[in-house]
């Protein structure tokens, strides 16, 4: 792992009496990719909230390049981007429209030459007049991944980006991740329900449950301390939540 | 500030309202529809009423001021909304963009679509009634201001609230500005409220604009003490409603609400 780029310490959050993040510590280096995995309500989403500055936490330590979340919070942003499945672009403007606007909130410079560039690499130049309502799921996570892309982040959060892509687009995105974090050296926080995803793109897992981190490893590394076939029945025998033994 | 975010965020609103046939409409057919009922109606109390011709045209003038301030709040708010319909604040929210930023780019949306609705209804108003609003003279500029600037910060109150309880009292953008109408003696003189509602309404920056706009109506030249009266409240007033959108802001990232907006 390179020089760390994210540094959460002892991260805790409480809404009312529900402890959605117990206890939570990691770190994600320069250029690698960490996968947050976890059932529904394992803290994987209120994470990355925190991260992107959406959720104050009520106790623990969040440093994004250094740098104090909350006190540098704009700064921070400016240096990392966010692409979602549950998120849209405004689906009343044009594809280039809506990148126009993301490139001036990022303060990108060339910012139309930029576009263009990053609408080649994700193989929808064709669509950049296109208005954003009528694009496919396929077509709509690509634009997302473009407009995640313009301010050459140097971390991007990840929540569930194929999810709803059919297995040929989502094996794109993936080669397409793989592509520009090699490339451009982008650390990557990959939150995602489909393992073959997280087998595929991640290069270190933290398994999630109950707000906190109980295993971390690459995915290889965590099937075999756990004896399972897979990542995928881990993951079920851990949403069912069967006491877990460690391979000694 | 950031001014090339804040004209990001103002091309994206204006780029939503030149591309939606619907969202145009919405913008202009509410305030010409007004008018013409307006217009009509004066031109009925005119033909019988035995006052000053000047005293019926209150009522047209009176209706555009409100509109002034009205339009000035929705295009603050509608702003928020948009972006909550599309579920895109998420993306403005995690982009490098300050509250200030977000709060002057929805802002000068409500300036600009003011601009736009003042221009036709002033145009009309001459058309149809005869009505020049521009015997106001100049004072009508730091009137309208006081307006706007009074419906920029019912826009952050209403816009905070949505922010902190959901699209499910986003009627509140379309509601709250008129909870001020009758305290702010749009269409009659505050002397007409009862004894013991009027200091209510002369506090109030509103009441203070309608009041000089009748004065100057009537021929009773610039109304330097109504505009003074209604920019200090004006700064007391938005000075409580900035605080009240930061508390707001700072409560929905604590209780978790700002990362749920728009993606239910």
């Amino acid at each position: 792992m390179g020089e760390a780029i994210v540094e959460i310490g002892h991260l805790r959050k409480v809404f009312g009496k529900l402890v959605a993040i117990e206890d939570l510590s990691f770190t994600v280096g320069r250029g690698e990719i960490v996968g947050l995995l976890g059932a529904n309500g394992a803290g994987k989403t209120t994470a990355l909230s925190i991260l992107m500055g959406l959720i104050t936490p009520t106790s623990g330590s969040a440093r994004v390049f250094g740098l104090e979340l909350e006190r540098h919070r704009v700064a921070i942003l400016q240096r990392m981007n966010f692409s979602s499945a549950y998120t849209a672009l405004p689906s009343n403007l044009r594809v280039e429209e809506n990148l126009m606007v993301f490139a001036r909130l990022y303060s990108v410079r060339n910012a139309q030459r930029k576009i263009d560039e990053l609408l080649e690499l994700l193989e929808i130049a064709h669509l950049k007049k296109r208005v954003a309502g009528r694009l496919s799921s396929g077509e709509s996570a690509r634009v997302s991944l473009c407009k995640s892309l313009l301010n050459d982040p140097e971390l991007l959060l990840l929540d569930e980006p194929t999810a709803s892509l059919d297995p040929d687009i989502a094996d794109k995105v993936r080669k397409w991740l793989r592509l520009v974090q090699r490339e451009r050296g982008i650390g990557m926080i990959y939150t995602s329900h489909t393992m073959r995803d997280v087998e595929e793109v991640c290069d270190r897992v933290l398994f999630m449950r109950q707000g906190r981190v109980f295993a971390e490893g690459t995915p290889a590394d965590i099937v075999a301390r756990f004896r399972e076939k897979s990542l995928e029945s881990l993951f079920i025998r851990v949403a069912r939540d069967g006491e877990l033994e460690e391979e000694s | 500030m950031n001014w090339s975010v804040i004209f990001g965020l103002v091309c994206r609103y204006t780029y939503i309202i030149r591309r939606s046939v619907p969202r145009i409409i919405e913008m202009l057919f509410w305030p010409v529809l007004d008018l013409l009922v307006w217009a009509f109606l004066t031109m009925y109390l005119r033909g019988i009423s035995h006052g000053p011709p000047s005293a019926v045209t209150f009522l047209l003038g009176a209706m555009i001021f409100w509109d002034v301030l009205f339009r000035s709040q929705q295009g603050m708010t509608v702003s928020f909304l948009e972006d909550v319909w599309t579920r895109n604040i998420i993306n403005v929210f995690v982009a490098p963009v300050r509250v200030r930023e977000f709060l002057a780019a929805t802002a000068l949306v409500g300036l600009l679509k003011v601009t736009i609705i003042i221009v036709l209804l002033t145009a009309l108003a001459a058309a149809l009634c005869g009505f020049n609003l521009l015997v106001v003279g100049w004072g009508l500029v730091p009137l309208f201001a006081n307006l706007i600037v009074m419906g920029w910060g019912i826009g952050m109150v209403t816009t905070a609230l949505i922010m902190r309880f959901g699209q499910a009292v986003e009627m509140l953008a379309w509601a709250i500005p008129f909870l001020f109408q009758p305290l702010s003696a749009v269409f009659y003189p505050v002397s007409v409220l009862p004894a013991w509602l009027q200091p209510a309404a002369l506090a109030l920056p509103s009441t203070h604009v309608f009041e000089g706009m009748r004065d100057v109506l009537a021929g009773g030249g610039f109304p330097a003490r109504h505009l003074w009266w209604a920019l200090a409240l004006n700064a007391v007033f938005l000075a409580a409603e900035a605080g009240f959108f930061l508390w707001m802001y700072e409560s929905t990232r604590e209780k978790g609400y700002l990362a749920k907006l728009g993606t239910q």
